[in-house]
């Protein structure tokens, strides 16, 4: 059932759940940010209403800079500022920024140890009819392979405003994946939300399979724990919103008592969330595992909800993934 | 602001040919990395750190000084010497360049040595960190008060990354960003011409709205004068084309490109020295 220490949203189950892009939430963290510490600054790739990086240029004109189609430039630009002491928030599609900067981020953000903010919008395979081009379905592999790169991916809207403020306040990088479509909102403002922790969303006395999702998926998976319920098949879900620094307790907690772990991701499955799960339970304690994500494909056109299921991330994959390992 | 007097000229040259010296005495004990462009920077990398540059050596991260991103950070041994020379660390820590442990690293790591302004090696990030840099004082409305330099190669301008930074210091109109080119015409493949041609160079930086001004790179008073003109010059950014003779100093390595990547040998190094400690046989030397 759903873990009410949380209170998490009590629509969560309903047909009209409220749906939101969790980009938007970036945006309303951002300006928070930015009206919270002066010294945050906002640099986008000509792509500002489109991650939601608006709402901060109009308050703040003089803290915003529109780098244009420059993605190198925007990544290596922030480092210079954040040396010169600001805290500076990137945006552009996470295909362009990290996928075409990626050396800018580990020279001149990583290596230089400088608290640049990366938001990557439009990940997954739900940026829908844009098509394989425009979905990022790699990135968090290439953001967490670099050294003091934080790695955040949020699961709904009202997540990804915490986690866009607390961002503002490491002192370190950190890359923030952003979805565009509207998504289910399953947490809300009293949700504690803290960079490094997990959070059991669904729970279970005696669950025989732990589910580990990260964004929007979160929502499939607790409709697929819902479920599985209604076959007599317990499972616990656990949302992992930081992928690095991988709260490590808590993975090897679950697996510990379920002896079965599916991780969910709208990630290739190679690198992402499912590996990072993998890696440390391969060293403390292993447990039989399924992946659910993008199985070492491309993209293509179609509605959100088609490609989701076309590359096996829905409701039903979850539950098969789940009986698989039974 | 002013002229080079005489005595402060000949100062300076002593001190490029100081620094010159400890350039080969470090890369004869490193064994590897870059000979051509350290010697070749060497007079420009003297005028900025003893005479143009607002800094304090014993106070690396004093606020208010000017900021120094060096983009091809393979020529680090020109800047180490020159640090080292004015007093930021010893002159004996230069034996330990590109050694395990040391804090001069092959390229520049500013986790190993904080008095750097940033990390650097992989090409062509440099203009746009100083331009992150003269943003952000611009936003700060302190673009009057500190003056940014980026030192830069000519090979590293092929990459398309350095003209996405130049457009946007262009149109930020950045007053306070120099940037400062080694136009010495050699890359590790050949000669930049004939790699991938560089000219009209004047005209692309003009074409993006910075000031140019171009000077003979081992002329004192030009490279203090343009350094001058860059900080009075209001609207735009400045670059300075500096037109070097790779390998400065020693006629051996001057102007040849395969000069670019490696270290003299023992006997090349002595013969460098040689050179470098006789002024090119001006005087006689003491050490032989």
């Amino acid at each position: 059932m759903i873990n009410n220490e949380l209170k998490l949203n009590t629509k969560v189950f309903d047909k009209d759940v409220e749906q939101v892009p969790i980009r938007k939430g970036f945006g309303e963290g951002l300006l928070q940010a930015g009206i919270d510490n002066p010294q945050v600054v906002g640099l986008c790739a000509d792509l500002t209403e489109s991650t939601q990086m608006h709402l901060f240029k109009d308050k703040f004109p003089n803290r915003f800079v529109e780098i244009g189609v420059a993605e190198q430039n925007l990544a290596a630009v922030a480092s210079g500022m954040a040396a010169a002491g600001k805290i500076p928030f990137i945006t552009s599609y996470a295909m362009f920024s990290p996928g075409r900067n990626w050396e800018q981020i580990r020279t001149t953000i990583c290596y230089n140890n400088r608290p640049v903010k990366i938001a990557g919008s439009h990940a997954g395979v739900s940026v829908g009819p844009d098509g394989g081009t425009h979905q990022a379905v790699e990135d968090m592999a290439i953001m967490r392979v670099i050294p003091r790169m934080i790695v955040i991916s949020p699961c709904d809207a009202v997540e990804a405003k915490k986690a866009t403020m607390e961002a503002a306040k490491t002192g370190t990088p950190v890359y923030i994946r952003l979805a565009r479509e509207k998504t289910p909102i399953m947490t809300t403002v009293e949700t504690p939300f803290q960079i490094g922790k997990a959070q059991t969303f669904w729970e279970s006395s005696k669950p025989k399979v732990g589910i580990i999702a990260t964004g929007a998926l979160v929502h499939k998976a607790l409709l697929a724990a819902q479920a599985l319920k209604e076959e007599k098949i317990d499972v616990e879900v656990l949302n992992l919103a930081t992928i690095k620094p991988l709260d490590e307790e808590a993975v090897i907690k679950l697996a510990k008592k379920t002896k079965r772990i599916v991780t969910v991701e709208e990630h290739q499955v190679h690198g992402g969330m499912g590996s990072a799960v993998a890696e440390c339970l391969a060293k403390d304690f292993p447990v039989p595992m399924r992946f659910i994500g993008v199985q070492d494909e491309f993209g293509q056109s179609g509605t959100p909800g088609e490609l989701i299921e076309h590359y096996g991330m829905g409701e039903k994959s979850i539950i098969k993934a789940v009986k698989e390992l039974l | 602001m002013s002229r080079l007097r005489e005595d402060e000229k000949q100062e300076l040259e002593m001190r490029a040919n100081d620094i010159r010296i400890s350039i080969i005495d470090m890369l004869l004990q490193a064994g590897s990395g870059h000979t051509a462009g350290p010697l070749g920077m060497a007079d420009i990398f003297t005028v900025l750190y003893f005479h143009t540059l607002k800094h304090d050596p014993k106070n690396s991260s004093w606020p208010e000084r000017d900021r120094v991103v060096l983009s091809n950070g393979h020529i680090c041994p020109v800047l180490y010497a020159t640090m080292a020379h004015a007093g930021y660390f010893a002159l004996e820590e230069l034996k330990t360049l590109r050694k395990f442990g040391s804090r001069l690293q092959g390229h520049p790591h500013r986790d190993f040595l904080p008095a750097l302004e940033t990390s650097s090696g992989p090409l062509a990030s440099g203009l746009a960190q100083a331009t992150g840099m003269a943003l952000a004082d611009k936003i700060d409305v302190k673009d009057g008060d500190r003056q940014i330099y980026c030192l830069l190669s000519d090979g590293e301008l092929e990459s398309g990354a350095i003209w996405e930074a130049a457009m946007l210091a262009g149109k930020n109109r950045l007053r306070n960003l120099t940037a400062v080119i080694d136009r010495n015409n050699i890359q590790i493949d050949g000669y930049t011409e004939d790699i991938m041609p560089l000219e009209s160079l004047s005209d692309k930086w003009r074409a993006w709205n910075w000031h140019v001004i171009e000077v003979d790179g081992h002329n004192m008073e030009e490279i203090s004068d343009a350094f001058d003109e860059a900080k009075a010059v209001y609207e735009h950014p400045t670059v300075i084309i500096a037109h070097t003779i790779p390998g400065r100093g020693v006629k051996e390595f001057e102007r040849d490109y395969r000069w670019h990547g490696k270290p003299p040998n023992k006997e090349e190094a002595e013969m460098a020295l040689n050179e470098l400690r006789t002024l090119g046989g001006k005087i006689i030397s003491e050490h032989e």
